[in-house]
C-alpha cells in the first residue's frame, strides 16, 4: 500500500532540527536583555561599580515604600546613572523593541523576509521631516521637547500615510502595489530631503549624525515622549501575532478562515508604522534592527508570528543596548553613531545566519 | 456555542448556486451559472482551460465580485459575516500558500480560526479537534515538522486536514490532485471520499482529469466559455460528442466499474 510506504518514510525521516521550548526561548531572551540592560548602565566613559548601581536602582525602586538601602553611589556617579545612563539605555531598549516588533509584522504582512520597518516611506519621511527642521527651525522646542523628534515622528506617519493612500488607489489591497508605492514614495521623499539638506550645507553635519541614529543625547524627556505611542502600538502588535499567522496562508484561504486580510494588513501596518514613527523619532535611522532580529526570532522558535514577536521584542531591546554599549566604548570618548554598530554587527552575523541556513537545507 | 460540534461533525449542507455570474474586468468569465449539491454529494466541475472553474469556486466562497444568489443550505451567503461563513465552507486552493518554519500542527490549527476569537490561543477543544483530524489523515508522525519537509502528498493532506479542523459542512476543492502523480492523486480522492461518506460532507470541487472525474464524483458539471453545458451523472455527461465539442478533444468513453474512463484516441494519418 502506498499510503503506509510514504508513513515509514516520513517516520524513519525525522532529521529535521526541534524546535525548542518557546517558553524556554523567552525566558532565556528575557534574562540577555536584563543582563545586556545592567551592563548598559555599568559600561562607558565612567564606569560605575556594578554592586552599587544594583542597590541605587533597588533603593530607587524601594523609596515610594518608605525602604532605603545603604551602599549607593555616590553623588556624582549617581546623578551619572540616574541622568546619563539610565534613559538612554531604557530608550536603546524601547527603540530596539519597537523597530523589531514592527520588522517582524512587516516581514509578516509582506510575507517578505527582505521588509523591514523603513520599507514603506517611514524613514525618508523621518528624514525630510528632520531636515526641514534642522535647516530651517533649528533651536525650536515645544514644552519640553525638542522639535526634530517631533517632525521626525510626522514625517515618517505622512510617508507611510502617503504609501497606503498611494497603494490603495492604484491596487486596493494587494501587497505588490503596496510595495511598490511604499518605493516610489520613499524614493521621492529621500529626494526632497537631499534638496534641502543640499541647499543648507552648513547643517549637514548635523542633519547627517541624525540620518546614521543617535543615542547620545537621550534624555528623560525622550522616554516620556515615545512611550505613549511605542507602547500601545507594540502591544497591538503583540496581540496580533496569531491573525498574521492566518495572514501568512495567502488572502483566500485567510478570507475562507473567516479573516479579513485587507482590514488586518491595515491595522498591522498602522501599529508597524506608529511603533517605527516613534522609535525614529528620538533615535534616528537606526538601520539593520528591524531586518535582522526577525530572523533570529525565527530561527529560535519557528516561523510562528504569535512566538516571533514577542521574542523579537526581547531581543532587539537587547541587542541595541549592546549595540549602544560598542558605540560608547569602541572609539571613547568619542562616539560612533549607532546605525553604524548595528549594521557593523548584524550584517556579518545576517550573513552568517544565510550561510548557516544555506547548509542545513 | 459551538463546543459541542467537537464531538459531532455536523453533516454535509445543500449548496445551490443560482444565476451566478462573475467578470474580469470587461470580459465575462461565468454566465448564470446554476447548479445545486445535494447534502452529502461530490461534484465536480469541468470544463477546458480557461472556462471558469476557479473563479466559480471563488465566487461561490465570495472572493470574487459576482451576480446571482449562493445559498447553503437555503440561507444566502450574501452579507453573511465571514466568520459565519468559514463554518459552513472549507477551501482547499489549487496552489496552497504554505508558510515558513510552521509546523503541520500549527498549520492544521489555523482551521479553527473561525470556530475562536481572532487573538485568543487556542482552547482545548480546539487541540482536540485538530488532534482527531490529524490521526484520522495519518498525520500524527508529521506533527511537529515544518511544513516544508513533507512532500507532496503529505502536504496535500495537510491542507485538507486544516480544512477539515474547520468543522465545515462543505468542502471545496480547487483541483486537489493538481501536483500529485496518479497514486497520490488516487490516495488524495481516496481520502476525500472516505471523509465524505463518514460525516456525511457535501464535496464540490474543480477536476481537470475527467477520468477521475469520472470515478469519485457522483455528479458532474461542465463548464464552457463560463456556461454550465451539461450536468448530471458522469456517465451522461462524459460522452465523446462533448468532449469534441467543448474540448476539442477525441477521446473514446469506457464504462467501468466505478463510473466513465476517458481514453484520448490518437488522430488516425
Amino acid at each position: 500500500m502506498t499510503a503506509t510506504a510514504g508513513h515509514t518514510r516520513s517516520e524513519t525521516d525525522q532529521a529535521a532540527p526541534r524546535r525548542r521550548r518557546p517558553g524556554l526561548v523567552v525566558a532565556g531572551a528575557g534574562l540577555a536583555l536584563v543582563a545586556a540592560l545592567l551592563a548598559g548602565v555599568w559600561v562607558g566613559a565612567l564606569p560605575l561599580p556594578p554592586g552599587a548601581v544594583v542597590v541605587t536602582l533597588l533603593d530607587r525602586l524601594l523609596d515610594p515604600f518608605g525602604l532605603h538601602l545603604s551602599g549607593g553611589l555616590d553623588g556624582t556617579h549617581e546623578a551619572v546613572l540616574l541622568q546619563l545612563r539610565l534613559p538612554r539605555v531604557l530608550l536603546a531598549a524601547l527603540v530596539g523593541a519597537g523597530l523589531a516588533v514592527s520588522g517582524a509584522a512587516y516581514q509578516g504582512v509582506f510575507r517578505n523576509p527582505l521588509a523591514d520597518p523603513y520599507l514603506l516611506g517611514a524613514a525618508a519621511g523621518a528624514g525630510l521631516g528632520a531636515t526641514l527642521v534642522i535647516a530651517y527651525a533649528p533651536s525650536q522646542t515645544l514644552g519640553p521637547f525638542g522639535i526634530v523628534p517631533l517632525a521626525a515622528f510626522v514625517g515618517a506617519l505622512v510617508g507611510v500615510g502617503c504609501a497606503l493612500a498611494l497603494g490603495t488607489a492604484a491596487g486596493g489591497s494587494h501587497t505588490a502595489t503596496l510595495l511598490l508605492a511604499g518605493v516610489a514614495v520613499a524614493a521621492f521623499l529621500a529626494a526632497a530631503q537631499t534638496l534641502v539638506q543640499q541647499q543648507n550645507t552648513e547643517d549637514l553635519r548635523e542633519v547627517y549624525g541624525w540620518l546614521l541614529g543617535q543615542l547620545g543625547r537621550a534624555q528623560w524627556s525622550d522616554v516620556v515622549l515615545v512611550l505613549p505611542y511605542l507602547a500601545p502600538a507594540c502591544l497591538v502588535l503583540l496581540f496580533c501575532g496569531r491573525a498574521l499567522d492566518v495572514l501568512a496562508v495567502g488572502d483566500d484561504e485567510a478570507s475562507a478562515l473567516g479573516v479579513h486580510p485587507g482590514r488586518l494588513r491595515l491595522l498591522v501596518i498602522l501599529a508597524a508604522s506608529m511603533a517605527t514613527a516613534s522609535a525614529v523619532a528620538v533615535s534616528g535611522l537606526i538601520g539593520f534592527v528591524g531586518l535582522v532580529v526577525p530572523h533570529i526570532a525565527r530561527r529560535l522558535v519557528g516561523g510562528s508570528h504569535s512566538r516571533v514577536l514577542p521574542v523579537s521584542l526581547l531581543v532587539g531591546a537587547g541587542f541595541l543596548v549592546l549595540a549602544d554599549l560598542i558605540a560608547r566604548v569602541v572609539l571613547a570618548p568619542a562616539e560612533l553613531p549607532i546605525g553604524v554598530v548595528t549594521a557593523f554587527v548584524g550584517a556579518p552575523f545576517f550573513a552568517g545566519l544565510l550561510w548557516v541556513g544555506a547548509r542545513r537545507r | 456555542m459551538n463546543d459541542t460540534t467537537a464531538q459531532a461533525p455536523p453533516g454535509g449542507a445543500r449548496v445551490e448556486v443560482v444565476g451566478l455570474s462573475a467578470s474580469y474586468g470587461r470580459t465575462r468569465v461565468l454566465e448564470s451559472v446554476r447548479l445545486t449539491v445535494e447534502p452529502g454529494g461530490w461534484l465536480a466541475i469541468i470544463g477546458p482551460n480557461g472556462s471558469g472553474k476557479s473563479t466559480l469556486l471563488r465566487s461561490i466562497l465570495g472572493f470574487h465580485p459576482h451576480q446571482g444568489l449562493v445559498r447553503i443550505d437555503g440561507v444566502p451567503t450574501t452579507g453573511m459575516p465571514r466568520r459565519d461563513r468559514a463554518r459552513y465552507l472549507a477551501y482547499a486552493p489549487q496552489t496552497p500558500v504554505l508558510p515558513e518554519g510552521v509546523t503541520t500542527r500549527d498549520y492544521v490549527t489555523l482551521g479553527r480560526t473561525p470556530h475562536r476569537p481572532l487573538l485568543s490561543a487556542p482552547r482545548g477543544v480546539d487541540r482536540q479537534v485538530v488532534a482527531d483530524v490529524m490521526d484520522r489523515l495519518g498525520l500524527r508522525p508529521l506533527a511537529e515538522r515544518p511544513l516544508a519537509t513533507l512532500s507532496g502528498g503529505e502536504q496535500q493532506r495537510a491542507v485538507l486536514a486544516r480544512a477539515l479542523a474547520q468543522q465545515p459542512r462543505v468542502l471545496l476543492l480547487d483541483e486537489p490532485t493538481a501536483s500529485l502523480d496518479l497514486g497520490h492523486a488516487q490516495q488524495v480522492l481516496d481520502l476525500v471520499d472516505r471523509l465524505r461518506r463518514q460525516d456525511g460532507l457535501t464535496v464540490l470541487s474543480t477536476l481537470h482529469d475527467l477520468t477521475l472525474a469520472g470515478q469519485y464524483a457522483d455528479r458532474l458539471a461542465l463548464l464552457s466559455e463560463g456556461r454550465v453545458v451539461a450536468e448530471g451523472a458522469p456517465a451522461e455527461v462524459l460522452t465523446p460528442a462533448a468532449l469534441h465539442t467543448h474540448y476539442g478533444a477525441r477521446a473514446e468513453v469506457v464504462a467501468g466499474p466505478h463510473g466513465p474512463a476517458v481514453l484520448p484516441v490518437r488522430a488516425a494519418d
